[in-house]
């Protein structure tokens, strides 16, 4: 297990111990009050160059990650890349390579392909590559800011801050995990973070958007969807992937809302401590009813706004644990 | 006049062996045995310690010319294939254009012809690989192909395949069906289970093999047709094509290093270089192959040499092509798996050179114009294919340094057990001492 990301890129979130998370939002923490401040600035990574590179589409992640590393105060290189480096005719190697000749110190790597994230970081081993979503397998920062907004709750509710309670609130926590996980990078890393936490997760979906084989996965699935939402503390619904063409995998979009669909007669029969996320954008009248995206239980704007500061903990905890004389 | 002689190997023939020389004279064996006084200008090879035994038979290897040229040609691939101990290579048709006509055929038997190596042909069963309309098999065949195969895909419409089987059993002609069914594979680019699960890559599930081994077999009872399997890489498989063989019908398959060798785990690093279809496969299927093969129940291990230019292997995973190197590694490969030793000689030379000569209609029983015979016994009168192997020898894998174009060998840095000494093809010395001569 990994106890600390300090000085190291951020792939993955499997492997990482409750120690290296707990360090990831507790960092985070002491970012969200930047955001309040009238200079919304830190000198932290000044001088730093962090190169965003994003050959998926993202605007929300990609604005995310960039607030974040400019309020560290990195200098940022905004790179247009083609969605396919096939099309672009040119290799992954040879994209971060050209990147990396510019003197970058960490790139901020989203792509459709699973893997590349890792594939990058093995063609330019002095550079941290943070991965903002790699296909289907993860997104590790997606994971890092439901926990954090998870956290920042439950504190709220008894009245500790995150920082004191570290891992605490998570222990037998009830997670209902629901929808696309076959399909979801999300999916992977919510559940790798939650349970190195110590949270229980449950699964519901219809059997065609799991995974394939989910041998050694830590979270059990839900029997029966009703008892299920009764039983979840948090309730993290998923994008129907419908551009990866899960549209397929189920008869009809109005079946998977009937069936999966956090409609308005479900979400009134949820315990009223229930919190409801979604990592957004949301189909809504897909996996969420739209009344339901706007109740007070639901945290979805939340979420969004706890990506800044956990995305700065990220860069600054990977990036700065370089520094050679060792100050932090 | 050429002579040569192999000094003191221990000579496997095809039931028995002994230690002896091996005298070479014109491309032919001369002599075996003690062969005594041997002509003046005889080169001497000491095998001592060494096995000799026919050169081996590539079932499969994809020699990408025409068209692919950066990643391998004719030339560079027999290079490939000696320095493996191949003495005859079966071009694969997947080439661009695919070899579907008599001109394309002959374009590739006379770049081949050029080299040392026997390079025969397979031709494609359908039209441009399409898998629409069957390719004129009777006119390839005219030429000397004795296999056809879409290889890269399987013929998906069970129509056609079946088609396609009657229409060559009377040709004396064998097709090889690469078995995986597209629908199921569905733009997969690796095993489908837990590993495929949790990377978050789509999977080719064994079911998409499995069900079109099935299919094929059934199809082959049905029309009285002949018919080879390529690359089997699971379990259930295997265990199906070796049932239809015990039922007697005309089903041959082979295994590919790689399936027996390496497993899924292999793809942990998303690294393209262990990307190739079918998919390495779990451990148990891993397993699996090599009970098969060291039971003696495979035909044939075929390379399923598949080059690519170093960069498509730097593109994502699951944009990068599938295929891995398997010429200059094979025979060690098959001898660890085998489990070393001096018992498994035979076995080696079954594998790797009879079974696939019989397969592809290499052999000396076998007509064949403008190719020389495989797959034979060492005795007098043979075509002079041999290879030396030595089955002491430790050699380590270097991309770097090996003769194909192409980089993308899975075993990088691996050391390996038993290494190629010496390959004498159509009676002329090409590898000595493990290096091109």
């Amino acid at each position: 297990m990994i106890d600390s990301i300090r000085g190291q890129s951020l792939l993955t979130l499997e492997g990482l111990s409750a120690r290296a998370l707990v360090e990831i939002l507790d960092t985070a923490e002491s970012f969200v009050e930047v955001q309040s401040r009238s200079v919304k600035k830190v000198p932290a990574l000044k001088g730093h160059v962090v190169a965003s590179l994003f050959f998926e589409e993202s605007t929300r992640t990609r604005l995310s990650f960039e607030t974040a590393a400019k309020r560290l105060s990195a200098d940022v290189l905004s790179l247009a890349v083609a969605s396919s480096s096939v099309k672009k005719g040119e290799s992954l190697r040879d994209t971060i390579s050209t990147i990396d000749a510019l003197g970058i110190d960490a790139v901020v790597m989203r792509h459709s392909s699973s893997g590349a994230a890792l594939q990058v970081s093995r063609y330019v081993p002095h550079v941290r590559v943070i991965n903002a979503g790699d296909g289907q397998h993860q997104h590790p920062t997606q994971g890092l800011l439901d926990a954090f907004t998870v956290r920042q709750i439950l504190g709220e509710r008894h009245g500790t801050s995150g920082q004191e309670s570290g891992s605490e609130l998570f222990k037998g926590l009830h997670v209902l995990i629901v929808g696309d996980v076959r399909h979801s990078r999300v999916a992977r890393s919510d559940i790798q973070a939650y349970t190195a936490l110590g949270a229980q997760v449950q699964i519901a979906a219809p059997g065609t958007l799991l995974p394939p084989d989910m041998t050694g996965w830590p979270v059990t699935l839900a029997e029966d969807f009703s008892e299920a939402l009764e039983w979840a503390d948090v309730v993290a619904l998923l994008r129907l992937q419908r551009e990866r063409g899960s549209g397929s995998f189920v008869p009809s979009l109005a079946e998977f809302t009937s069936s999966f669909g956090l409609t308005i007669e479900r979400a009134r029969r949820l315990r009223p401590e229930t919190i409801i996320m979604h990592p957004g954008p949301m189909n809504r009248g897909v996996e969420i009813d739209s009344r339901v995206a706007d109740l007070p239980a639901a945290v979805i704007a939340r979420q969004v706004s706890n990506g800044v500061p956990v995305r700065m903990a990220a860069l600054y905890l990977s990036v700065a644990g370089l520094k050679r004389d060792g100050a932090l | 006049m050429s002579s040569l002689v192999l000094r003191n190997g221990f000579i496997v023939g095809a039931s028995s062996s002994e230690v002896g020389d091996v005298l070479i004279v014109d491309g032919t064996i001369a002599a075996t045995g003690d062969v005594g006084s041997v002509p003046s200008h005889t080169v001497e090879i000491d095998a001592g310690g060494c096995w000799v035994g026919p050169g081996f038979v590539d079932l499969h290897t994809h020699l990408r010319e025409p068209g692919r040229e950066e990643a391998e040609t004719i030339e560079s691939g027999a290079r490939a294939g000696a320095m493996g101990g191949f003495t005859a290579l079966v071009a694969m048709p997947n080439t661009e254009p695919a070899l579907d006509s008599v001109a394309l055929v002959a374009y590739v038997l006379e770049r081949g012809a050029r080299t040392p190596l026997d390079i025969a042909v397979a031709g494609a069963i359908t039209v441009g690989r399409a898998g629409e309309k069957l390719a004129p098999i009777a006119e390839m065949a005219a030429l000397g192909v004795r296999l056809f195969t879409d290889d890269g895909i399987g013929v998906q419409d069970p129509s056609l395949m079946r088609r396609a089987l009657t229409y060559a059993a009377p040709l004396g002609v064998r097709l090889a069906q690469h078995c995986e069914d597209e629908s199921l594979a569905a733009g997969g680019t690796m095993n489908e289970g837990p590993v495929s699960s949790r990377l978050g890559l789509s999977g080719r599930p064994a079911i998409a093999e499995e069900l079109m081994v099935m299919r094929d077999i059934e199809l082959v009872r049905l029309t009285g047709g002949s018919l080879h399997l390529l690359h089997l890489s699971t379990a259930r498989s295997v265990t199906l094509a070796i049932e239809a063989r015990r039922e007697g019908l005309d089903v041959t398959f082979e295994i590919a290093p790689h399936h027996f060798t390496l497993d899924e785990s292999a793809c942990e690093g998303f690294d393209p270089i262990f990307k190739v279809h079918p998919p390495l496969r779990s451990a148990s299927d891993a397993l699996a192959l090599r009970e098969a093969l060291r039971a003696g129940l495979v035909d044939a291990v075929a390379t399923d040499h598949a080059p690519h230019a170093p960069e498509l292997k730097d593109l994502p995973f699951d944009e990068a092509p599938a295929g891995m190197l398997g010429l200059e590694h094979v025979a060690s490969l098959t001898y660890e798996a085998l489990g070393g030793g001096a018992d498994v000689a035979s076995q080696l030379f079954d594998v790797l050179s009879r079974g696939p000569a019989r397969v592809a209609q290499l052999r000396k029983s076998d007509t064949r114009q403008s190719l020389s015979a495989h797959g034979g016994a060492l005795v007098t009168g043979e075509d002079a294919n041999v290879v030396v192997f030595d089955p002491h020898a430790r050699w380590r894998v270097v991309a770097d340094s090996l003769q194909s174009r192409a980089r993308n060998t899975p075993y990088e840095g691996r050391e390996l057990l038993g290494q190629v000494r010496c390959t004498v093809a159509k009676g002329r010395l090409i590898v000595n001492e493990g290096l091109l001569v």
